[in-house]
């Protein structure tokens, strides 16, 4: 029969020689090998006191962004949602008033903002898709929580704090 | 101080040795539950249980107390009183057979000589068989109480094998009985001491022994009663709680005493080289000897570990076929020509 592709390799179906049929080479040299491995540098990474290092592009959480007058940059333009091929951006808009311009940079911004970290396959689409530079991934990833709903993470979560107050 | 006609002192030197072998056999059994996860680890290239305490020390401790606060399920369609037994039994048989192995030579405590033998029964090795058969019963019991197939297969398979290995095993012995020529455990410790260790007369004999206790324990690669993939645990998939904790620590216990079998059977028991001309005093050598005899038991318990983490398990013809067409005819052999040995030597 012709193979399909060149990588096949026939099955040597010879009978078994007689040192075949003993086992215990066989096996001796399996033991050889675990004894090996027993030895061996350890591939564990003992987790909360040693860490592991990320790549330097490690899309971690997400953070929200203000300019360097701690406004908010986000205009909820919604496009992050859109490029997001988990669906788990979530965001509701809302009209900036009259004396809250040291709060947000654009006339229009993000009332309501959340990320559902279950659903985020952490891809950075919605870092890319942003025309204003609002939303970064940094370098931490969620920890663990009791709930699913601890997992939806809102504006107070997300955003970084002020440059100026520090809040 | 003799009461009633009755040395007190002797019983209550034999309850403490008694106590102390068994503490002792659970304990090891307990930390061999722990090494046997270091050494899995190990080889797997992980760490191992390393949460509980220093080293996992602990953890041993932390799994005793999960299994007991576990609830406890007794099928409905299970007959109770043997599924109670069961676990029961294998528990029993395999604190059992610690009494007649020679854990050190005498000790002298103010002039009283302390056997660290429980009893030197001359039929030591005849004890063993009867009460290591007896092991399967507990499996066979248990698999049949739970009413469930896997656990009923799981016990037929568990007889079958234990039957075939039987075999060869006492037919290694037997060439080993012809050598020593008695059934006293002590008596063949003994003769080790002032001569080459057993295993250097019965290289075959060892081997064999050595597979038939694999066997005997139900360790991989002949875990066939358990077998975790095909049967679900086998016999002992309906049981929780610590009757499942005493089916797992029988099997513990079982593998630290025939560790000390074999260490005692082939391996000079407490003798280690030279004992007798170091001029230590006999008490010192005493307790030398039992710290040999228990680092050689350490070592076979490593081994056991090494091949379980090493070899898969065999398929049930692969098992039968091995036992009765490979291991009963080379006993033969060994058996014969061992004894063709003994006899030329003796003319
Ligand atoms: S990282 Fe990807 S999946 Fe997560 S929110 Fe952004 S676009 Fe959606
Ligand atoms: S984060 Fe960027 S892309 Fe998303 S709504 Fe705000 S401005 Fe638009």
């Amino acid at each position: 029969m012709q193979a399909l592709t060149n990588r096949a390799k026939p099955v040597d179906r010879r009978p078994m020689t007689f040192m075949e049929k003993l086992y215990v080479p066989a096996i001796a040299k399996g033991m050889g090998i675990t004894l090996k491995h027993l030895f061996q540098r350890k591939a564990t990474v003992s987790f909360p006191e040693k860490k592991r290092d990320f790549s330097p592009v490690f899309r971690g959480l997400h953070v929200l962004n203000r300019d360097e007058e701690g406004r908010e940059r986000c205009t909820a333009c919604g496009l992050c949602a859109v490029a997001c091929p988990a669906e788990a951006i979530t965001m509701e808009a809302a009209e900036r008033k009259t004396g809250e311009e040291n709060l947000y940079r654009e006339e229009k911004y993000a009332a309501r903002y959340e990320i559902n970290m279950l659903r985020c396959i952490f891809c950075g689409f919605c870092e890319e898709a942003c025309p204003k530079d609002a939303i970064y991934m940094s370098e931490t990833f969620a920890p663990s929580n009791y709930q699913r709903k601890g997992f939806i993470y809102g504006k107070d979560d997300l955003l970084i704090p002020d440059p100026k107050t520090g809040k | 101080m003799t009461l009633l006609s009755i040395d007190w002192f002797f019983i209550i030197e034999k309850i403490l040795l008694i106590s102390a072998v068994l503490v002792l056999s659970l304990v090891v059994a307990m930390y061999s539950t722990w090494g046997e996860r270091k050494v899995a680890a190990w080889i797997q290239d992980r760490l191992g249980p390393n949460r509980a305490g220093p080293m996992g020390l602990l953890q041993p401790l932390a799994d005793g107390g999960k299994l007991f606060f576990k609830e406890e399920i007794i099928p409905t369609n299970s007959n109770p009183f043997l599924f109670i037994l069961g676990p029961s039994i294998a528990m029993v048989v395999a604190c059992m057979t610690s009494a007649v192995i020679p854990w050190g030579d005498t000790l002298t405590i103010a002039g009283r000589t302390i056997s660290l033998q429980v009893a030197d029964v001359n039929i030591g090795i005849l004890f063993i068989f009867g009460v290591v058969s007896m092991g399967v019963y507990g499996i066979m019991v248990g698999g049949w109480a739970s009413n469930n197939k896997y656990s009923l297969l799981a016990s037929v398979r568990a007889a079958s094998q234990i039957i075939s290995y039987e075999l060869p095993m006492g037919l290694a012995l037997i060439a080993l009985l012809m050598l020593t020529g008695t059934l006293s455990l002590k008596e063949i410790v003994e003769q080790q001491r002032h001569d080459l260790w057993n295993v250097v007369y019965q290289p075959l004999g060892f081997f064999i022994f050595l597979i038939c206790a694999f066997a005997e324990c139900n360790r991989t690669p002949f875990d066939l009663p358990e077998a975790e993939n095909e049967l679900n645990g086998g016999y002992h998939l309906e049981y929780s709680s610590m009757k499942l904790g005493f089916f797992l620590f029988a099997e513990y216990i079982n593998m630290f005493i025939s560790s000390a079998l074999m260490a005692t059977m082939y391996f000079g028991g407490y003798a280690f080289p030279y004992m007798d001309s170091l001029g230590l005093s006999p008490n010192m050598i005493s307790l030398l000897g039992f710290a040999a005899l228990f680092i050689k038991t350490l070592l076979f318990i490593f081994f056991f570990m090494w091949v379980r983490w090493t070899i898969p398990r065999f398929r049930y013809d692969q098992l039968m076929r091995l036992g009765w067409k490979v291991l009963i005819p080379l006993a033969l052999a060994n058996m014969l020509i061992t004894g063709g040995v003994v006899l030329l030597r003796q003319h």
